[in-house]
């Protein structure tokens, strides 16, 4: 049930776009189209399960027996930059198609603020390994659903006779704060 | 002070401000700004973060191999967030506590790595310097005028002093996530009409 709860809350509730503000920028900059920001969700929940298992893993066997908790920021991107790399070559080798699909994304993931603003808050709420996993990946969920939704309407802003002076980044921001608002309806269900 | 570098400093200011002009940074942005005060914070903090490292970086920049060098800027700025989270611990536990996760997510900010790789890298110590106090106070301007309408909207205050009578219902969206958005899309559509865009 807590996990449920943990999901649920993760994906809708604390949306880590809209109510949380973390992956803006490829929130803002890769949802031109559906496809694309698909292809996106999809690599950064891929590499945000498996940075917060390997991060979560090394602050509890490593980091805070030996008393170095202060190194938490320096280590985990250290990690999590590495792991975006090793991610890269494997994926290159052993499935040229998913490369394809997710390959021009992964560079851009290192920089992204989710991945380690997750681990680090997996850290933050105590989580057990297992309420962890599950708490990444509905952070991850949420990202992907909030960019498709975002991408979907972008794809018919296209087509509508917007006021020059709300054209590009300015009504694209104001469309993210409709959508937020919408996102707010979730609250009651909070956890 | 020679032409080059007044020009170095006052770019970031106003030109090619990080925030509303090169929209870098956004997470930060939109997170902390929901009062004045916290803007202001999170904006010195970026800015200690960002002059550190372009001094440390321009100072090192002919001893890193270019293979590694984004690793090696990441883990010089990810040292200097961790020195900025102690003190900051230490110092102004409040701030800290109000600027939450967003500290040790300096280390991911475009800005600092932006300026690292385009500036620090290719130039002096003394015009790095310059570069990131520009770039640093363009930024804390963005956060500061972004928290300054919100709380003055959401809160009807400006750094936690009240402007409207006890009983007006201030725009409470505002201070929540969706205004966050609504003010800085309407702040960059000003921008974008000042510059003379569309």
């Amino acid at each position: 049930m807590t996990y449920l709860m943990i999901f649920i809350t993760g994906i809708f509730v604390n949306n880590i776009i809209l109510s949380q503000f973390l992956g803006i920028c490829p929130f803002l900059g890769v949802s031109k189209k559906i496809s694309t920001a698909f292809g996106m969700g999809m690599a950064v929940t891929f590499v945000m399960t498996l940075a917060t298992i390997v991060t979560y893993l090394l602050y509890y066997t490593f980091l805070r027996p030996y008393g170095l908790e202060f190194m938490t920021t320096v280590a985990f991107i250290l990690v999590i930059a590495s792991l975006v790399q090793m991610v890269e070559i494997i994926l290159k080798k052993s499935s040229p198609a998913l490369y394809r699909a997710l390959g021009i994304f992964l560079p851009l993931i290192t920089t992204n603020c989710a991945v380690l603003g997750i681990a680090i808050l997996t850290i933050q709420k105590n989580f057990t390994l297992i309420a962890g996993i599950c708490y990444c990946l509905a952070a991850a969920l949420g990202f992907t659903l909030a960019i498709i939704v975002f991408a979907g309407i972008r794809e018919r802003l296209e087509h509508t006779d917007i006021p020059p002076l709300m054209r590009g980044t300015p009504i694209v921001l104001i469309t993210a704060a409709l959508l937020s608002m919408a996102f707010m309806g979730f609250a009651g269900i909070s956890y | 002070m020679s032409n080059t570098s007044l020009n170095n400093l006052t770019r970031g200011i106003v030109k090619e401000n990080p925030v509303l002009v090169m929209l870098l940074g956004m997470c930060p942005t939109l997170g902390v700004t929901t009062s004045a005060i916290n803007g202001l914070g999170m904006g010195l903090a970026t800015m200690f973060v960002l002059m550190m490292s372009n001094i440390a970086i321009s100072c090192v920049k002919k001893v890193i191999p270019n293979i590694v060098r984004i690793p090696s800027f990441i883990v010089i700025i990810a040292s200097f967030v961790t020195v900025l989270e102690m003190l900051m611990q230490a110092y102004t536990p409040g701030l800290y506590a109000a600027l939450g996760i967003y500290i040790p997510l300096i280390v991911v900010n475009c800005i600092i790595l932006g300026r690292a790789e385009a500036f620090a890298s290719k130039n002096t110590v003394f015009q790095s310097l310059l570069d990131a106090i520009g770039m640093g106070i363009g930024f804390t301007l963005a956060l500061v005028l972004l928290g300054g309408i919100r709380e003055l909207l959401g809160n009807g205050s400006i750094f936690g002093f009240s402007f409207v009578s006890e009983n007006a219902t201030p725009l409470l969206i505002f201070i929540m996530p969706p205004g966050a958005f609504l003010a800085l899309g309407g702040i960059i559509a000003v921008v974008n009409k000042l510059r003379g865009v569309n």
